[in-house]
């Protein structure tokens, strides 16, 4: 009827609202928005204060984007301070981490995906318990057991090496994720494999043609679960690796803040460079996260 | 033509490797040479890759021989009465050597002590006999000193699989139900044993020793119940890490666990509520909505204890304008009586506070991080459980009048019960054990006011080392959760859809 563009906005903005009235809706956007700025404005907060020179890092000035906006903290970040004649151990860090966390997921999913499978399809003695022994881990706190760990890995000369703080990760990531496998292999059908077993395929065939490759997902799911457990674990890591060279990043971007003059300015630049990747993938994969995360611990 | 389908089936791969190979390049030849630190070079990623490949290698080797074990006494008939005997025999040996290695790993970790006792030597003669086989063949030249260990194994490996073939000759195949489920489940029963079990028997002889700095951690430490209760003692009389005693952190725990969760829950449960309803921009909201939860927390933590700065933190700025602005209007309204007042007190009571020193704003500064932190977390799980609720419970109680309230009593609390309680149960157990926020944020200071007991217990093993103590305190905390986790599964009936 009118072809105002004001209100042709306005009726499109209120269109689905299910006998709201606009007021309501004002109101319900407002919250929303309010709870945004909330959730992202601390974040941008990191950004700006990657963004400002030097010489201006404290200011009580609440702009996102600061006076003078520059690069320079990302450069010493990336490629070192060539004042303090000084080489970047950025990707260093980047590298320990990849290493560690990587290896603890491939490894935790490779035995969840295997014994897994056991806990959904078969029935055995010592089943049950086994299943709400797994669960009890869950209980415990990563950082009780971290004391006879600690002294484990150092009598097997295992401290400052990612072999030891891959043990360490290895602790609350394989219950976790057998858990959740468990908890998608049990929404497969039983039939599938049964007609493959009349038909006369082995178990391990069943498992190989038809569990694994219809749960890629779950099996992604469990690898990005484990892999985000450990990624950013700062006190384990604190407690395994003493040497700078061993450093996973969380340690590293902690000597910006432990330094003589702590910089902040790098510091910042580094969380950023560290989180947005990692941002991505996690709002990328978000969906799927979550209905893992609902078939671990609600269906069981 | 193969080759043609080979280099079309893998070119997205391959150019991804080429791109990645070229980053590494551009960035190694931009990577300034300068004299301090260090920078990662191919050298360092080779060592790695080395080091963590050969560790899984020999995790391998080990599951493999450990499988091949089970297989053949769950699936494997031997012939006749001799090689009933012989697989006996070599079955026995193999369990035995098995044995004698866990208690050489045992004892290696002073689990147990054996000295130089005879059981010592003997539990250490498999380990000597691969040093000398490693010594040997370095000394004959077959191997250099790196790779000797890697020749042993493999040595070492050969011995067992010609066992193995002795028995698999020696044998007919027989069927066994629960054999398959025994042999899967067996790589992440040995990881559990070895990364669970063990620590936690660990931990329980360590509770009852005096191992500190001064033992040298279990070297020289002493074991018996005296320490025991010594140490059960201290906790509940002495001071938990330095300063603070055990009941005040344990109520400041149980406070920091009720604050978390009911903030969780309820600002989860609002956000999520809002985001069901139909709405324009939906999904832009939830991404934004979802950050906290997606941004590492060592960042968060690390971005959230910058903002606590008495100065230049953007909470005492804001409340630092807040004052400015307060104070402007009580000037204005001071002839109004009442308002002029009113407005007067609200700018001598607001203003920017002192997050590092004071006790109470420091717990105050960590709860608000853990609060922002936990909410998207809630809100996603809630918002799952939401929208599996049918739309029709709805609208069938709108007809039959209900209010908006009477719906969210009496249709969707009781709908989302299968997802809240198991995301509360987790929540309380994991908020509990959560002080990475607390560490990174205050260090529990001032003085230890803002610790709660996980926080206490790292600090006691890894600052003043009291390795014992905490291994005590470690198990009473583990029997805090434990009575808590049993009592709401009575409460709840959760576990018994969980094993089903």
């Amino acid at each position: 009827m009118t072809t105002n563009p004001i209100s042709r906005f306005f009726r499109w903005f209120f269109y689905r609202s299910r006998g709201d009235s606009p007021f309501k809706t004002i109101l319900i956007h407002a919250t929303l928005i309010i709870a945004c700025v909330i959730a992202v404005y601390p974040v941008l907060r990191v950004v700006t204060i990657s963004l400002r020179p030097n010489d201006t890092l404290l200011t009580t000035d609440l702009r996102i984007i600061p006076e003078n906006a520059t690069l320079d903290n990302y450069k010493e970040v990336l490629f070192g301070d060539a004042e303090k004649n000084r080489q970047s151990d950025f990707f260093l860090w980047i590298w320990n981490s990849v290493s560690v966390v990587a290896v603890t997921s491939v490894i935790s999913v490779i035995l969840a995906a295997i014994s897994a499978y056991a806990f959904s399809r078969f029935r055995f003695p010592g089943r049950s318990a086994g299943l709400i022994f797994l669960l009890t881990t869950q209980m415990i706190p990563a950082g009780m057991l971290l004391l006879p760990l600690f002294i484990m890995i150092a009598k097997l000369k295992m401290i400052n090496t990612p072999l030891g703080l891959i043990i360490a990760y290895a602790v609350t990531s394989v219950p976790l994720t057998i858990w959740t496998l468990k908890g998608y292999y049990d929404t497969i059908p039983v039939d599938l494999e049964e007609a493959a077993l009349i038909d006369g395929a082995s178990r391990l065939t069943v498992f190989t043609k038809i569990i694994l490759p219809l749960s890629t997902p779950a099996l992604a799911i469990a690898f990005l679960f484990s892999f985000m457990g450990g990624w950013s674990e700062y006190l384990v890591a604190r407690v395994v690796l003493q040497k700078n060279e061993m450093f996973t990043w969380p340690l590293g971007i902690f000597t910006f803040a432990q330094q003589f003059t702590v910089s902040w300015g790098q510091f910042a630049a580094a969380s950023v460079l560290i989180a947005i990747p990692i941002m991505a993938l996690f709002l990328y994969s978000s969906k799927w996260l979550i209905s893992g995360l609902t078939l671990g611990s609600v269906k069981g | 033509m193969e080759s043609d389908n080979f280099l079309r089936r893998n070119l997205p791969n391959i150019l991804w490797i080429a791109a990645i190979v070229s980053i590494y390049f551009v960035l190694s030849s931009l990577i300034a040479p300068f004299s301090d630190g260090i920078t990662l070079s191919s050298k360092i990623i080779g060592e790695r890759l080395q080091e963590i490949g050969g560790f899984l290698f020999a995790i391998l080797g080990g599951l493999a021989i450990i499988e091949i074990y089970f297989y053949q006494i769950f699936f494997r008939q031997p012939l006749n009465r001799t090689a009933t005997i012989v697989t006996r025999a070599i079955q026995v040996a193999m369990g035995l050597l098995t044995f004698t290695f866990i208690i050489y790993f045992f004892n290696l970790t002073d689990l147990i002590k054996l000295g130089d006792s005879a059981i010592g030597k003997f539990v250490n003669m498999p380990v000597n006999s691969f040093a000398n086989l490693q010594k040997s063949l370095i000394s004959s030249k077959v191997a250099t000193k790196d790779s000797a260990k890697m020749v042993a194994g493999i040595i070492f490996a050969l011995g067992i699989l010609v066992l193995y073939a002795i028995i698999q000759f020696a044998s007919k195949p027989r069927n066994s139900r629960v054999g398959l489920a025994y042999l899967l489940i067996m790589p992440a029963f040995i990881g559990v044993l070895f990364l669970i079990i063990y620590p936690f028997l660990f931990e329980i002889k360590l509770a009852f020793s005096n191992a500190s700095l001064g033992t040298q951690a279990t070297k020289n430490a002493q074991y018996s119940l005296l320490f025991g209760w010594e140490n059960l003692k201290m906790l509940f009389t002495g001071t938990v890490a330095k300063d603070a005693k055990f009941f005040e952190v344990f109520w400041r725990t149980i406070l920091w666990t009720v604050i978390n969760v009911t903030f969780h829950v309820l600002g989860g449960m609002g956000l999520a509520i809002l985001l069901n309803r139909p709405l324009k921009f939906k999904g832009f909201y939830r991404t934004l909505l979802v950050i906290p939860w997606a941004i590492p927390t060592t960042i968060a933590a690390m971005a959230l204890r910058s903002e606590f700065d008495s100065r230049y933190g953007l909470f005492n700025i804001l409340l630092g304008n807040l004052n400015t602005w307060l104070t402007t209007v009580s000037q204005n309204t001071a002839n109004i009586i009442g308002i002029g007042n009113g407005f007067a007190w609200l700018a001598a009571t607001i203003g920017p506070v002192s997050w590092k020193q004071d006790p109470f704003w420091a717990f105050v500064s960590v709860l608000l991080a853990n609060i922002w932190l936990g909410i998207p977390f809630m809100s996603v799980i809630i918002l799952g459980g939401l929208q599996s609720i049918s739309q029709e419970y709805y609208e069938a109680a709108e007809i039959d009048g209900a209010t908006r309230w009477q719906q969210f009593r009496n249709i969707t609390l009781p709908l989302l019960r299968p997802v809240l309680t198991p995301a509360i149960i987790l929540g309380v157990v994991w908020t509990f054990n959560k002080f990475d926020i607390i560490y990174l944020i205050t260090q529990g200071g001032p003085q230890e006011k803002t610790d709660i007991l996980v926080s206490s217990m790292y600090k006691a093993a890894f600052q003043f080392y009291r390795y014992g103590f905490t291994a005590m305190f470690a198990l009473v905390i583990f029997a805090i959760l434990f009575i808590f986790t049993l009592f709401y599964l009575r409460v709840s009936d959760g576990l018994k859809s969980a094993t089903e």
